[in-house]
This record gives C-alpha cells, structure tokens and sequence, in this order.
C-alpha cells in the first residue's frame, strides 16, 4: 500500500516565492529614490552577495571553509580584463560566457587538489592555491599590471544594445548596471535555490552531517565535494566578473587573502546556515565596510571588532537570529 | 543458501586480534544474532564485511563473489548495508530527508542537481512507506537531531533499511533504549526485516532479545567464533554460559 505522501508538504511554500518577488520588486524600485551614490553601493552588495551566495555551497551546505575564495573572485575578474586587453571584447555577456567557464576550471583544478582533505587541512590548501594566484599577478607584472592592476572600462549591455558614452555615461552605466547586476543576482539565487534543494544538494548536506554515514549509503564524497567546490569557486568568479567594470579596475588586491577573509566575514554576517544569510551578509558587509572605511583609518579593528561581537553575540549570523527570534515570538500550533 | 560466507578472515591491531581466521557463514533469509563480550570481534568482523576496515588476510566471499578489497561504494552496490553503534544520522536533515537519502542513493538519483528533490513523487512515497514501517512517520518534518534516542535507533536502521539491501548488519541497535523500548524496537526491526525478507546480522548484548529473535546464534570470544546453534542449543552450551557469566573457560 502506498503512503499518503500529501499529510506533509514539502513542496516549496507560495510564500517563500511571494516574499522573493516583493524583496526584487522592492529592490528594482529603489534607484530614483536613493540616489546614484547609493545605487553604486547596493550594486556592490549584490555582487558580494553572489560571491557569498557561491561561498556558502561550501560552508553552509557541503561544511567546507574555504579561506581561498578570493581566487575566483580574481580569476574572474582578471578574466574580464584580459578579454578586454587582448582579444577586444567589450561586451558584458561575453565577458560573463567566457570567464564564467575559465572561474569553473580554476575551480575544478583547485578542487580536485582540495577536496581530498577536510578541516584545517582543507582552509589551508585553499589558501595556499589562492596566494599562488596573487604572487603571480604581482610578480607577473607584464601580464598582469602587477600593482597598479589592469583597467576596465565600462562595457557594453545586452549584446551591444546598451552603450555608455557621451555625457552622464556614468550616471546612466551606474543605473543601468544595476539592473544588469540585479538580473544577474536573482538568476544566481534561483539557480542555486535549486541546486541546494535537489537531491545533490541534499547529499551535500548528508555529507556535511555525517561524512561516514554518507559514504555507507553509498555516496561518493571526494567527488560530490569537488562538484560542490566547482559550483562554489564558478558563483564566485561570477562575482569577480560583475564587480571588475563597477570597479573600473582590477589590482592583486582582489587575490590576497583578506579578501578571502571577507567573503568569510560576509557569510557569517548573514548567516551561513540558511539560504538567505550569505545574501544579506554580503549586503550589509558592503554597507559596513564603506561606513567603517570612511569613519576611521583603523577600519580593519572596527571590522574585527564587529566579527568578535557577531561571533559572541549572533553565532548563527543576522538571518539566523532573526529567525531564531521569529520562532520564539510566533504563536505555537495547536496539535489536533 | 548461503548469502555471506569469510573464509580464514583475519585483522590484527598491535598485539590484539579482533578476527582470528574468522569463518563465517550467513545464510539467506535469516536472522543472525551476533554476541560475545566487548572486544570479542563483533564490530571488526562486521567492520571487515562492510570495508569499514581493510583485511590483513583471509576472503569476503558474497553471493559467490569475492569482495574482499572492493570499497564501501562496490558493497553497497552489492546489497550490503549497516548501522552504527553510535548512532549515524544527518542530524541537520529532517527524518524524511535521512531516509529519502538512502533511496535517492540507491536509485543514483543524487547525481540530479536541476530538480528539486521533493518533487520526486516515487521517492516521497517510498520514504513515507518506510517511516510508515518503522513508525516513524508523524515525525517526518522533524529534524534529526531532535529525535529521542529510542527514535533515533529506529531512524538509523531505517535509513540503513531504505537501502534495500540484501544483508543488512545492525550493531547494538537497542543499546542507550530503555527496556521497555528495547522490545518496541526489536518486535518493528525484526518485523521490518522479515516482511522485507531481508538477511539481517545483529550484534547485541541483551540475551532476551537474543533469544526471542534469532533463528540462529554465533558468539564470538577473542576474535574467534566460540558455538553457532539455535536459540536453544546457545542456551545450554556451557562454554557460551561461562563467558556471559564472567567465568574462564578452562574452569
């Protein structure tokens, strides 16, 4: 006899969906009325957020810290100004369709290295990958600029459609990135929404939970490891890739390990226990760096401050404790 | 027929030897108790079978292949599965997506990375049938870690179960329950497996449980395998009565 599978729903709720829709209305809304300065900031909050959203398939779903993220992220973005440099490409599209491909095989390349080992051994292996990359693009100055980095100016949108010359081209590529950046984020988090709720996603969180158990249920770890680290590291370069025309410019500092460090910090912030943490980590990272950078010189300690609280104080990051606060104030279900 | 047989099985650490030319034999269709004090061999022997541990000599033959140096990934294939003493859960996983995991496994549906996997109708019903089984399934949207021990027990054989494998090896299913419990687990367990005809070996301490549900008996003692017999021949061979008591065998 069949089970009645209908008594649970595990289907996902129409008002996750709703809330998703309203978030991007809200944010799609939001240009005319905070200014330029402001949409700028929030372009950067997305692209972290993608970055964080990629990192967090490793931390939160696969229980992998990487403290090499900053590599993709470079990747990605040296990617883009080398297609600009040497092959004339302007274009936003074909940046993102060819350096999405060179991210997920620096990826896989790391991967493969990494995946072998877990704990300590794991966070120092990327690490380790990630300064290789960064003594490359500073010592390979020829190549890459060295210090003083590689320029990218504003490309072209949608196949060439959208250009930004002439007067307030910059005004106009800061309203009009954003929404590219928008698009870009709300196919990211749809993309991954699925990836972590599929039956691979699961086995990543099994594996998380309990690698042993996994593997006598027949799991094959090394390799869903390495497919969650290539997922991670390409979601990554993604981000290196939107960031490097907002930015104008790419230096070695996007390879070095406090970058790293951040992407960490962001995941945290939010949350990286939940879907939605890294995304809000990454926005609210932004807006915290920018504040704390114009405050005070000693931004770095204001930052560390700040984590030492967040782990003291909201281990489970902003969205986990709102949750956590959710639960506790909503009233209980009665049991029939 | 004979299911699982280990021919001179052997694995040594240091001095100790937890499998001393272990034969072993398991027949299909029954259900095997395992015993013996603690360090007998029991989990190593079952370790060995299951490629927890790797031989230093001796064969793994299973269904007339031998298996002895495939990997956990071939055994499972094979249709051998296990539980843990410790119980092994994904504790950050819900009762239904522990056991939904042991099917999309089994089916080598983990590979699906575009589809959302409550969507996989087949796989929810099955889940919902085996939670169903174990009776476990008002607590499907719990999460893991939350279960009582008693429950967790039960979720761990059954996420081992939802393999369908054709031996599935318990060790100490009933440890950490209380009493009352024990019987509960056991009578679901042993009606699980059977109705599901499936060989089971359980490792088990607790000789009321032994002996109400065991077609067959083997006690194990230093690495070795002391008697092999019915529930009834076990109760009356004395060396298995000395050692439960504590009593040398040369007394």
């Amino acid at each position: 006899m069949k089970a009645d599978a209908s008594q649970i729903s595990y289907r996902p709720k129409l008002g996750l969906a709703a809330a998703s829709a309203l978030v991007l209305l809200v944010l799609a809304l939001l240009p005319p009325y905070i200014g330029l300065y402001q949409t700028q900031l929030l372009t950067y909050g997305l692209v972290a957020a993608i970055a964080a959203l990629g990192f967090n398939l490793l931390l939160g779903y696969t229980g992998l810290l990487s403290f090499g993220h900053s590599a993709f992220f470079g990747i990605g973005a040296y990617s883009v100004a080398f297609l600009l440099r040497d092959a004339g490409i302007h274009s936003m599209e074909l940046y993102i369709l060819l350096g999405v491909p060179i991210a997920a095989i620096t990826s896989a390349l790391f991967g493969y290295i990494c995946v072998r080992h877990t704990r300590i051994f794991f966070g120092i292996l990327t690490l380790a990958l990630s300064q290789v990359l960064y003594s490359l693009a500073l010592k390979l100055f020829w190549l890459t600029g060295g210090t003083d980095g590689l320029r990218v100016p504003r490309p072209t949108l949608l196949a060439g459609m959208v250009t930004f010359t002439g007067a307030g081209a910059f005004q106009r590529f800061i309203n009009g990135y954003y929404y590219y950046v928008l698009g870009v984020f709300a196919i990211s988090v749809v993309i991954m929404w699925v990836i972590v709720h599929s039956p691979f996603g699961k086995a990543l969180q099994a594996i998380r939970d309990n690698e042993t158990r996994a593997a006598f249920l027949g799991i094959r770890i090394s390799r869903f490891r390495w497919v969650a680290f290539l997922i991670s590291g390409t979601f990554t370069g993604l981000a290196g890739i939107l960031w490097v025309p907002l930015n104008g410019l790419t230096t070695p500092e996007v390879l070095y390990w406090p970058f790293s460090g951040e992407i960490v910090f962001t995941a945290l912030l939010g949350g990286f226990r939940n879907f939605t943490g890294p995304i809000v980590g990454g926005i609210v990272f932004t807006y915290l760096k920018t504040y704390a950078v114009a405050t005070t010189e000693y931004w770095q300690l204001l930052l560390g401050v700040v984590l030492v609280l967040l782990v003291m104080l909201l281990p489970t990051g902003i969205v986990g404790a709102i949750s956590a606060l959710y639960n506790k104030l909503r009233p209980k279900e009665k049991s029939s | 027929m004979i299911l699982l047989q280990t021919v001179d099985l052997r694995k040594q650490f240091g001095e100790t030897r937890a499998c001393d030319n272990v034969n072993f034999t398991v027949n299909k269709g029954e259900f095997l108790s395992l015993i013996g004090s603690n360090g007998a061999g029991k989990t190593s022997l079952v370790n060995l079978i299951s490629a927890h541990l790797t031989p230093d000599s001796g064969q793994i033959l299973f269904e007339g292949n031998d298996i002895t140096f495939t990997t956990v990934y071939e055994r499972i294939k094979a249709g051998i599965a296990r539980s843990f003493q410790i119980v092994n859960l994904f504790d950050g996983l819900s009762v239904f997506d522990n056991v939904a995991m042991s099917i999309f496994s089994r089916d080598g549906k983990t590979v699906k990375i575009a589809a959302l996997a409550e969507h996989d109708q087949d796989v929810r019903n099955e889940t919902f049938d085996v939670l169903g089984q174990f009776g476990l399934k008002s607590m499907s949207a719990v999460l893991a870690g939350g279960l009582a021990q008693g429950e967790r027990k039960l979720l761990d054989v059954a996420v081992a179960y939802a393999l369908r494998p054709k031996l599935l090896f318990l060790d100490e299913p009933t440890s950490g329950v209380s009493t009352r419990d024990k019987s509960q687990i056991m009578d679901t367990v042993s009606s699980v497996v059977r109705a599901g005809a499936v060989t089971a070996v359980v490792i088990e301490h607790d000789m009321d449980v032994v002996f109400r549900y065991s077609d067959r008996i083997v006690m194990m003692h230093e690495g070795r395998f002391l008697a092999d017999g019915t529930p009834e021949e076990i109760k009356v061979n004395k060396d298995v009565a000395n050692i439960l008591l504590g009593v040398p065998l040369s007394a």
